[in-house]
């Protein structure tokens, strides 16, 4: 795979924006790492699913939408909320399970949602989350509100019903959305390979009728360049894109897993192709910044998260009175 | 008073709110020229035109997703399954996600959608569309779930459901919709979680659902010529139940007839029943409570065989006299 290096594709992005991304993605690679060492000591209960090593899609992706787009997420989220611009803080009380996390400490890592700013949620239910950007993408339609939604979803998902439904309500209603696949290889244990039949699922796009692109999803200016011309075309009313970001998770489904359905050189193959690293390069190359400003801007990240940890365990656990708030049948 | 089938006053109360708010919309599968499977949208696409009248693919779990996602964001769908047994394949949305977001995201966001779709048999129509299947989604929290019998509830139901916040299962019954009551012009509102007392009387209380409501009375009728004096009341809304006026009532006569088209083998008349027992109104008590509900099989075909699946007027008369311990 070869680095796109081709900074002049991006439209008015400021050096300043570039930077932003960088810190994001060590954001996101912090955040999942320190969740995973909770999980191992036993500080944060239930489950969750890490996308370390999948940091370039969530950023790359959300770098070119505009702050009243949208999008849904999946239960390997962190990095789409925090690309999105969720406050770290908030989304590590809810994990915590705090009050004064994102859900009252009610929704746990898998439901982070921020619907006021455009984050509509992350989702337990494979597949569950793409009809629902549908409809987001509807509401824009038939509100005239031009905003866009990225619908994140994983290589598992795209054999559900709902994937194929939802694409094709999507392409026959000509709806403002653009469809992610972060195919990461695997699903909890199933290799694409095993449960898939075409190379790429970018293909499919063609039995719906609209364009199906594979990116480089360890490359966040590649994303960044095909988000950026697919929201485009959403938001011209040109309708839906299929993005396939070929990627691949460094630690196991969730937080337990012997990675049995894998090999150790495979692992090894594709952290060579670590998106930070690559993406660093390439802003060294292009005297965005130096190796010392990357380094103060790798350690400010760090410390966001070290920050984050000392605000989720400070907020007041929810009380029993709190069970039933936000019911209403 | 002009009167209206109960098909009619859905689609007027739809009518009347999507003239009022440009935020509802209704979609479903073939509901534009076609009109619906059961006629109910004829003329709304005329009216509202194809993007508030929203015809659809046969893509139940994409279009409920899409009604869901939508609700989210801010409009305030109507989705309309063509039979209730499609549900089914659109759960994941309803029980999944609609009736879960609000909580699970703290309160942030809500849902304010209304499924409608028509249940029941006695069309014909077996086993796959014939089914009453609202226990189900009933047990669900974060679902509200109506279950109108009369022309006049429908519209008044319907637009409290629409209004509502939050998502609502809204079950038509088939066999109703071309039965007719008395309807305001006007638009109204019936608050969910308000039975209504379809009949007064003093022996006996039965508690009806959708078209069981009707032969509740049928049945009352009877019992009046043998000098027992039911008292029928019609829920209307399973989520969230008027448990006030059931305990009333059967604190009032002592005894207790539940009766749902539902098969009785997990319905919501096991619901309904225990409310009572649990409830002050077991100390007034005469008799044990009976239920009656449609027998554990699928829906026939065969007309004969499908009436004897659920609960007919004579099952209620004789359900009633055996509380009265009168055979």
């Amino acid at each position: 795979m070869e680095l796109t290096k081709d900074l002049t594709l991006l439209p008015d992005i400021s050096k300043d924006k570039l930077k932003d991304i960088y810190k994001e993605m060590w954001l996101i690679r912090y955040f999942d790492e320190k969740v995973d060492e909770f999980f191992a000591k036993g500080l944060i209960h239930g489950t969750t699913h890490l996308a370390v090593g999948q940091e370039a899609s969530a950023s790359g992706a959300c770098a070119v939408l505009e702050d009243r787009d949208k999008i849904t997420s999946t239960h390997r989220g962190h990095g789409h909320c925090i690309a999105k611009g969720a406050d770290v803080n908030k989304m590590m009380a809810e994990l915590f399970g705090r009050t004064t996390g994102y859900c009252k400490g009610k929704g746990g890592s898998m439901h982070i949602a921020d619907v006021e700013k455009g984050n509509l949620g992350a989702n337990g239910i494979v597949g569950g989350g793409i009809p629902l950007a549908v409809g987001s993408a509807l509401t824009s339609h038939m509100k005239k509100l031009n905003y866009v939604t990225l619908c994140f979803f994983g290589d598992g998902a795209s054999n559900e019903g709902s994937f194929h439904e939802a694409l094709n309500l999507a392409a026959v209603w000509n709806l403002p959305v653009v469809f992610i696949c972060e195919n990461n290889q695997y699903g909890m244990s199933g290799s694409v390979k095993e449960m898939v039949k075409v190379p790429d699922i970018a293909a499919r796009a063609d039995a719906y009728g609209f364009p199906g692109v594979v990116a480089d999803g360890n490359d966040v200016i590649e994303m960044m360049n095909v988000s950026h011309e697919a929201v485009e075309r959403a938001r011209n009313g040109e309708g839906p894109t299929l993005i396939e970001a070929k990627t691949y998770r460094w630690k196991g489904h969730s937080k337990s897993d012997a990675k049995k359905y894998r090999t150790r050189e495979e692992e090894k193959e594709w952290r060579a192709k670590d998106s930070i690293n690559r993406y660093k390069e390439v802003l060294i190359d292009a005297t965005i910044i130096t190796e010392d400003e990357a380094e103060t801007i790798r350690k400010q990240a760090k410390q966001a998260i070290e920050d984050a940890v000392e605000f989720a365990k400070a907020g007041p656990m929810p009380t029993k009175e709190d069970l039933l708030t936000d019911v209403y049948a | 008073m002009r009167e209206l089938t109960y098909l009619e006053a859905v689609r007027e109360a739809m009518s009347q709110e999507m003239r009022e708010n440009d935020d509802v919309f209704i979609l479903g599968e073939d509901i534009g020229v076609y009109g619906g499977a059961f006629g109910v949208t004829r003329g709304m696409i005329e009216e509202f035109g194809p993007e508030r009248v929203r015809n659809t693919p046969i893509s139940e779990s994409g279009i409920a997703g899409a009604a869901v996602g939508s609700a989210l964001t801010g409009m305030r769908p109507i989705l309309e399954l063509q039979f209730s047994d499609f549900i089914t394949i659109a759960l994941d949305q309803i029980v999944n996600q609609a009736a879960k977001l609000r909580y699970m995201y703290g309160g942030k966001g809500k849902v304010p959608m209304v499924l409608r779709t028509p249940s029941g048999s006695g069309t014909g129509a077996a086993a796959q569309h014939s089914q009453s299947l609202e226990a189900w989604v009933a047990h669900i929290p974060g679902l509200k779930v109506v279950q109108p019998s009369t022309a006049y509830d429908v519209k008044g139901l319907l637009k409290a459901a629409i209004d509502d916040d939050n998502p609502v299962i809204f079950y038509e019954h088939k066999l109703l919709y071309k039965t007719k009551s008395e309807v305001p012009v006007e638009s109204y509102s019936i608050p969910l979680g308000q039975a209504d007392i379809k009949r007064e009387g003093t022996d006996v209380t039965i508690v009806a659902t959708a078209i069981m409501v009707h032969r509740a009375l049928e049945a009352a009728e009877e019992l009046e010529k043998d000098g027992i004096s039911a008292e029928v009341i019609d829920p209307r809304t399973l989520v969230p139940l008027d448990e006030e006026t059931i305990v009333k009532s059967v604190s009032k006569t002592g005894r207790a007839v539940v009766v749902h088209e539902a098969v009785k083998r997990g319905g919501y008349g096991g619901e309904i029943a225990s409310m009572i027992a649990e409830s002050e109104a077991f100390d007034y008590m005469d008799a044990p409570i009976r239920r009656l509900g449609g027998v554990a099989a699928p829906i026939p075909y065969n007309p004969e065989l499908e009436k004897s699946a659920v609960p007919q007027v004579p099952d209620i008369i004789q359900a009633v006299k055996d509380t009265l311990n009168r055979a």
